[in-house]
């Protein structure tokens, strides 16, 4: 915990550089009879990041907070993997997104979830893969008319019977 | 007594059949839409203008103010059960509502969010009933330097209550600062801080963004990983028996909150630009500093779910009264019921009460019935809200995952922001068990847009003089006190010390 909180620190620091630097493309103080720039705000928020990283590193010095003072890894074999599987999953719905639609997607992560991750039964794990995507098809595009990513072309027989149901 | 007999009349319109019909209906709906993350009262405010149509002036702005109750009502309702704020006022509702949910009293967190609103509501309404004329010139006094000191204030209370790390509170707050001011300098107009040169950010990073990936994404996984997925929450009451206890305890635990949060919401929500999000923040820190157990508070404190909700509920329709009285909408969902009056052929401003007082009063009326109608059908939904509690884990787990990326989707219609969703989750998990509070960036990202070109119009009034904060009557006393919260950890600190020593 103690070398992962000043790593972090040091990357949340490099950032407060990086934004200090790209806020000052537009100007960072006064103009008369402008006011304050564009980049006024940014510039001195992010420097106001920078002192403040400054400062959780002093505290670290001295061992103040509780990740600076223990010896105990950021985390366990089973954290990782745990976090590994379910953020994991995540990126992957999101990444089959623009491929099966915001829908296949929903289906295929609930699977995922419900099959591999939570071990439910078939009939449970298919039951709500299937049905919720349906559910969630009614709700955003019939009642709330918002429309969510088709996918790739091969999806779109699913959409033209589904818009006939709901038109 | 002149009012009160015009206020009889707008209650009777209200009671109406048909406009008693739609308050059910705009209730009900709102309510379901507020609890979804993602959408709040503007959606369905927006998606159902088309339809008030179809019905007189008095009756749409009836349906159209009873959704928007219903969403404010809704909000707490994901807030509480899936621990992801559906709107940014109800993020201060998370502090408490989520650890309830956690000990297994998410009825009675319900309950008391149900009650504040309602009392917040009602009391709003009263408020607004008798004094809104004499409120909307007082609102008038309030320019950019006054508007900037309120949001210097709101920043304050996290800082003055916020947890140990004062440091790591105040990078949270200016990271959400900066965060929103990625896309597009509102004044110049000039493309800023467009990361990485990545297109996507042109657009900027909306609050909804942050919000569910700090709390759908980043949240959730630093619970499994904590818990090691075996949460156990025992079985909420689903008896009528066991919510009139909760409604008991409610009233006796969160009583005190209802009532900062009643009164202040209301003049924060007063206020052109404010809205019920600072409102609903100010009203947690206040009812936190004047409470003698603050230590509660953040671990399951009823009054820290009331304290909000009855502000975010007395705020917006404390947000009516500049619409109605100065044609000035304070939140976006008063802007859509704004534009819809003057569709429907109606001049907001100083000459509405006298113009149009059959619909304005038919409007108070309705505040009044609408306020009835939420309480009564958000209790009787209450069992179904926790009854989503009692599903296992990993079944509730990635039912939240896809309420979250479809919600965020919802929100902005756009891959980069689903991504950046994730991006925000997972940064937020590692920063979480690092012990960095991540709710003042999400408010900071709400209030940043109010900040940012409210202090650059006050440096340009004063010709770059920061004194202007500090020399105008309401300014001043409100920097001074946000001053006073900023410093006040480092004061506690010195005291500390002087005492060891």
């Amino acid at each position: 915990m103690r070398q992962g909180e000043i790593s972090l620190v040091g990357v949340l620091a490099l950032f407060s550089i990086y934004l200090m630097w790209k806020s000052a493309e537009l100007p960072i103080g006064y103009i008369r009879g402008e006011g304050p720039g564009g980049g006024f705000w940014p510039f001195w928020l992010s420097l106001g990041m920078l002192l403040s990283c400054v400062s959780i590193a002093w505290n670290w010095s001295r061992g103040k907070s509780p990740a600076s003072a223990s010896d105990e890894p950021l985390m366990d074999a089973f954290g990782w993997r745990t976090v590994m599987l379910v953020g994991g999953g995540v990126v992957g719905f999101v990444a089959l997104v623009p491929i099966v639609s915001m829908y296949g997607a929903v289906c295929l992560f609930m699977l995922y979830y419900l099959r591999f991750l939570g071990r439910h039964s078939w009939p449970l794990t298919l039951g709500l893969a299937l049905m919720l995507p349906f559910a969630l098809f009614f709700f955003f595009e019939g009642a709330m008319q918002i429309s969510m990513p088709q996918g790739l072309p091969f999806t779109q027989p699913f959409f033209d019977l589904m818009y006939d149901i709901i038109y | 007594m002149e009012v009160f007999s015009f206020l009889a009349d707008g209650i009777f319109l209200a009671l109406k059949p048909v406009n008693l019909a739609l308050i059910l209906i705009g209730v009900t709906v709102g309510l379901f839409i507020g609890a979804m993350p993602g959408l709040g009262s503007v959606n369905g405010v927006a998606i159902l203008l088309p339809i008030t149509f179809l019905v007189p002036p008095a009756s749409a702005i009836i349906f159209l103010a009873a959704i928007y109750y219903g969403a404010m009502y809704g909000g707490a309702i994901s807030s509480v059960t899936l621990g992801i704020p559906g709107a940014s006022t109800a993020v201060a509702t998370t502090f408490d509502g989520r650890p309830l949910a956690l000990q297994g009293r998410a009825s009675l967190a319900l309950v008391t969010a149900a009650l504040a609103s309602f009392v917040g509501g009602t009391v709003a309404t009263v408020f607004f009933t008798l004094f809104a004329p004499l409120l909307a010139s007082v609102a008038l006094n309030f320019g950019p330097p006054e508007i900037f000191a309120l949001m210097l204030l709101a920043f304050a209370t996290f800082v003055g209550l916020g947890g140990d790390d004062i440091p790591k509170t105040i990078f949270s707050i200016c990271f959400g600062l900066v965060l929103a001011t990625v896309g597009f300098d509102t004044i110049s107009g000039a493309p800023r801080l467009v990361l990485f040169d990545i297109q996507g950010f042109i657009r900027g990073i909306g609050f909804i963004v942050l919000a569910i990936g700090v709390y759908g994404i980043g949240e959730m996984l630093w619970t499994i990983e904590q818990t090691r997925g075996e949460i156990t929450t025992t079985n909420p009451k689903m008896t009528a028996k066991g919510l009139a206890s909760d409604a008991k305890e409610a009233v006796q635990r969160g009583w005190k909150g209802t009532w900062i949060g009643s009164i202040l919401g209301f003049f924060v929500g007063v206020l052109p630009a404010a809205g019920a999000t600072p409102g609903s923040l100010m009203s947690y820190g206040v009812a936190k500093i004047i409470s003698k157990t603050p230590h509660e508070y953040g671990n399951g404190s009823p009054d820290g779910v009331a304290a909000p909700e009855a502000a975010n509920n007395s705020a917006s329709t404390g947000a009516m009264l500049p619409m109605l009285t100065l044609g000035i909408p304070g939140s976006p969902t008063t802007a859509i019921l704004l534009g819809g009056m003057v569709i429907w052929g109606l001049t907001p401003g100083p000459r509405l009460f006298l113009d149009e007082s059959e619909f304005v009063w038919g409007l108070i009326g309705s505040f009044y019935v609408s306020n009835v109608a939420a309480v009564l059908i958000n209790l009787a939904f209450i069992p179904l809200f926790v009854w989503m509690l009692r599903m296992p884990f990993t079944i509730l787990a990635p039912l939240i995952f896809v309420l979250s990326i479809i919600g965020g989707f919802a929100a902005s219609r756009s891959m980069h922001d689903l991504w950046m969703i994730v991006i925000f989750g997972l940064g937020a998990f590692f920063l979480r068990k690092f012990d960095y509070p991540l709710a003042p960036a999400v408010l900071a990202i709400v209030l940043g847009p109010i900040a940012e070109p409210t202090l650059r119009q006050s440096l340009l009034l004063s010709s770059g003089d920061p004194s202007i904060f500090f020399i105008r009557p309401i300014a001043g006393p409100i920097t001074v006190i946000a001053i006073i919260l900023i410093l006040l950890p480092a004061l506690k600190l010195l005291r500390r010390n002087g005492r060891v020593s």
